[in-house]
């Protein structure tokens, strides 16, 4: 008896709740009239993204058209467009040592390298993967969940996890010298660095791609393969007349997303390598973070100057995805 | 039995008594301390805030301890945008000079601090400036290296005498390594203070004339060849200064106290995190920084406790500063800590140091004889209020030429150049 008085009770309260914001709404859409209530149910979105989106964006190019060391906007002199210049002085864009400010250039350079290799090894792991996890394997649960499980490591975890293994003293050297090899600095050869750099971000990422590509995968009627098969189409002609064009918009979405991250990369890398050896792991990201914070003299115009420019890669890029999905569409 | 409604009205008696005291503990003076260890510095200015917080009932002190890395690139942040704490211990004495707080209109006696502390306190002013009093020295360090001396011993190889140069101990290190197999021959904190310890030998000048920074000359080149030699030779391993980038810095001393490093540049704040980490492991000596064709000098530097201008409570910055600073606790601190004084007045009267052990009390009496072989540049170079500016182009520029990402003339005129666009910064461009 008491636990059905309760659930009446938990209904009325809810349907109280559902129906409160009813008549507001009624007195707003009165005021305002039918066609502009879109924009009160936008307006919440619109606040947060506009405090924590649009206004630092803001902020970031005005900082970028001032000098000096001082942190707030009002203490800051314009310098016009002087830190672009600064970014821009250089003898030759591909050889970041004629540069002035070489570090921009080489971060940049360093950062799409690693995009370019790490985006094509990604797209290919995660579709393998998926590939596999789609078919009718022995424990077919767990290895999603063994894939799906680096992706729920703060990126930090990983670095740090890595670094041990890989370290002159680690785990894999351990390996090597125990099988009477030779120690390897890993973390202190430029090549090394690189490699491993693409190889932890690939692991640690590889699951949530997988689960995206897995999902299109899985959206892909079964009965086109019934009628392929009933056709005597082959297992790989299946796969690049069927699948990978029915599982496009995922890959395309996967590409994009992968991207995109690639250029952002900082946390894990800084935490693995540090920009290390030298510079050959330095990113755009990890530039940007020495200009302004690690630095005797913080130079925050310069840093933000970088970064709006980063932000225009990142504008192009995503212009270029939604250009492409639209095309897409339209044929 | 209590009924719910009892229990409730308990609960919120209870709560509503908590909420008082805690509002009656915050109507007192708070003071926030960022501080950092290299050994056991932390817990034993924490026993002596203590004793100043039963003397002062009035003010609570919250001590933040904080890794040297958050000093280094969190905390010039949070002062630049007025939230740092009330006080700090810092290493980047000038770097940080235009957020200190001065001390003298505040402090009872002023004249004890110049006394004691009268050497260093320009180390914390801002150029022009010759009256302020910023904080007080908890140490005073000196570069120089760690020996490992039993594997000098197993290795049957004779040790370099204290007059020995550079290249002698190299010869030497080269020869215990190969014999032990030791993975590190010579390693040496990727630090500016460390590489100038082994620079200045060779005769670099660092300043022109006028004052004005001129790093790169003869005697600065012949010392980075050197280091950049024994990266070549395998002396200095890159998996050291190679594996970061930038200024990073990147410590050795748990490569030493494992017992893998022949000789580690690094200097007298290691000594009290040896006497407990090395324990009974190995024999370990400081020896005098080796000579090179101008002199034998290390570099000096330190950490200092400092007030900040953001605090909300200069008078009671001060009153705690003034009590840690004052002859009798300081000194127990430098006692307790194995440091090297900072205080001219406890240096003089003697410092006793407790429980060192053999190898940390020997240690350290070698560092207190190598004060009198620090070189006028060294001394020069660590007042520089942007002395930071330079160490960071050294370090970063050196390192990559080490790893191969540039020639060693290449970084030359990098370290001329980035020196010069971040002064230039510093002054507003």
């Amino acid at each position: 008896m008491r636990g059905a008085s309760a659930r009446n009770f938990g209904s009325r309260l809810g349907r109280f709740l559902a129906e409160l914001p009813t008549a507001p709404m009624a007195l707003i859409e009165r005021a305002l009239g039918t066609s502009r209530m879109a924009y009160v149910f936008l307006l919440p979105n619109i606040m947060f993204f506009g405090l924590f989106v649009f206004l630092p964006i803001g902020i970031d190019i005005y900082y970028s058209f001032t000098g000096g060391t001082a942190l707030f906007p009002s203490q800051r002199p314009g310098v016009g467009g002087l830190q672009y210049h600064y970014l821009a002085d250089c003898k030759s864009y591909f050889d970041p040592s004629s540069c002035r400010e070489d570090y921009f250039w080489r971060g940049l350079w360093t950062s799409l390298k690693f995009t370019a290799v790490q985006v094509s090894v990604m797209v290919l792991v995660s579709l393998a993967t998926a590939l596999v996890l789609n078919m009718k394997i022995r424990a077919r649960g767990f290895f999603r969940a063994v894939y799906f499980f680096p992706v729920l490591l703060s990126p930090v975890v990983v670095a740090l996890v890595w670094k041990w293994i890989l370290q002159p003293q680690g785990l894999l050297n351990a390996l090597i010298t125990g099988m009477g090899g030779h120690r390897i600095l890993f973390l202190a050869d430029a090549g090394w660095a690189m490699f491993w750099a693409v190889f932890v971000s690939v692991w640690a990422h590889t699951g949530f791609y997988t689960l995206i590509l897995l999902a299109g995968l899985q959206a892909i009627p079964r009965d086109i393969y019934e009628a392929a098969e009933m056709d005597g189409t082959r297992p790989f002609r299946q796969l690049v007349r069927l699948t990978l064009p029915l599982l496009w918009p995922n890959l395309l979405v996967v590409l994009v997303l992968v991207t995109i991250r690639g250029v952002q990369t900082f946390d894990e890398v800084f935490a693995l390598t540090g920009g290390g050896p030298g510079t050959a792991t330095m990113m755009i990201v990890q530039y940007i973070y020495n200009t302004a914070f690690a630095s005797q003299v913080p130079d925050y115009g310069l840093a933000a100057a970088a970064s709006v420019l980063l932000g225009l890669l990142l504008l192009v890029l995503t212009l270029t995805q939604l250009w492409l999905t639209r095309r897409r569409r339209n044929a | 039995m209590k009924t719910p409604v009892q229990r409730a009205l308990v609960s919120t008696v209870l709560l509503a008594a908590m909420a008082s005291v805690s509002s009656l503990a915050y109507a007192a003076t708070t003071l926030h301390v960022m501080w950092y260890s290299d050994g056991n510095e932390g817990q034993v200015v924490a026993a002596q805030i203590k004793d100043f917080e039963a003397k002062n009932p009035g003010i609570n002190v919250v001590l933040d301890q904080v890794p040297y890395k958050s000093i280094q690139t969190a905390l010039p942040v949070q002062l630049a945008a007025g939230q740092g704490p009330d006080i700090a211990r810092v290493a980047d004495l000038g770097g940080l000079a235009k957020y200190m707080l001065d001390l003298r209109p505040l402090l009872p006696d002023a004249a004890q601090w110049d006394a004691n502390y009268g050497p260093f306190l320009t180390w914390m002013r801002l150029p022009g400036d010759t009256t302020s009093i910023h904080g007080y020295m908890t140490q005073l360090t000196i570069t120089g290296p760690f020996v490992n001396k039993t594997l000098f011993e197993q290795a049957k190889v004779p040790m370099p005498g204290d007059k020995a140069t550079w290249p002698q101990w190299a010869a030497a290190i080269k020869t215990v390594a190969a014999a032990e197999k030791v993975p590190y021959p010579i390693a040496a904190d990727r630090s500016g203070h460390r590489v100038f310890g082994m620079i200045l030998s060779q005769g670099a000048k660092v300043f022109d004339a006028q004052g004005n920074p001129a790093v790169v000359d003869a005697g600065f080149k012949a010392g980075a060849q050197m280091i950049y030699d024994w990266h070549q030779q395998g002396l200095m391993s890159k998996a050291l200064w190679g594996a970061v980038s930038g200024a990073t810095y990147q410590g050795a001393n748990t490569q030493f106290a494992n017992g893998q490093v022949v000789m580690y540049e690094s200097g007298s704040w290691q000594i009290s995190q040896f006497a407990k980490t090395v324990g009974t492991n190995f024999d370990w000596v400081a020896v005098p920084t080796p000579c090179g064709p101008a002199n034998c000098s290390g570099m000096p530097g330190g950490a200092a406790v400092v007030g900040f201008k953001s605090t909300k409570h200069p008078k009671s910055v001060a009153k705690l500063l003034d009590y840690l600073a004052s002859p009798a606790v300081i000194s127990a601190y430098y006692g307790k800590t194995l440091s090297v004084p900072g205080n001219v007045g406890v240096a003089k009267a003697g410092v006793s140091y407790v429980g060192a052990t053999p190898a940390a009390a020997a240690a350290l009496k070698v560092f207190g004889n190598e004060v009198a072989t620090l070189a006028p540049v060294a001394y020069k170079l660590q007042g520089y209020a942007k002395n930071k500016i330079v160490f960071d182009a050294v370090i970063s520029r050196l390192c990559e030429a080490i790893v191969g990402q540039s020639t060693l003339d290449q970084a030359y005129a990098r370290i001329t150049s980035d020196i010069k666009n971040q002064i230039a910064a510093a002054n507003g461009k």
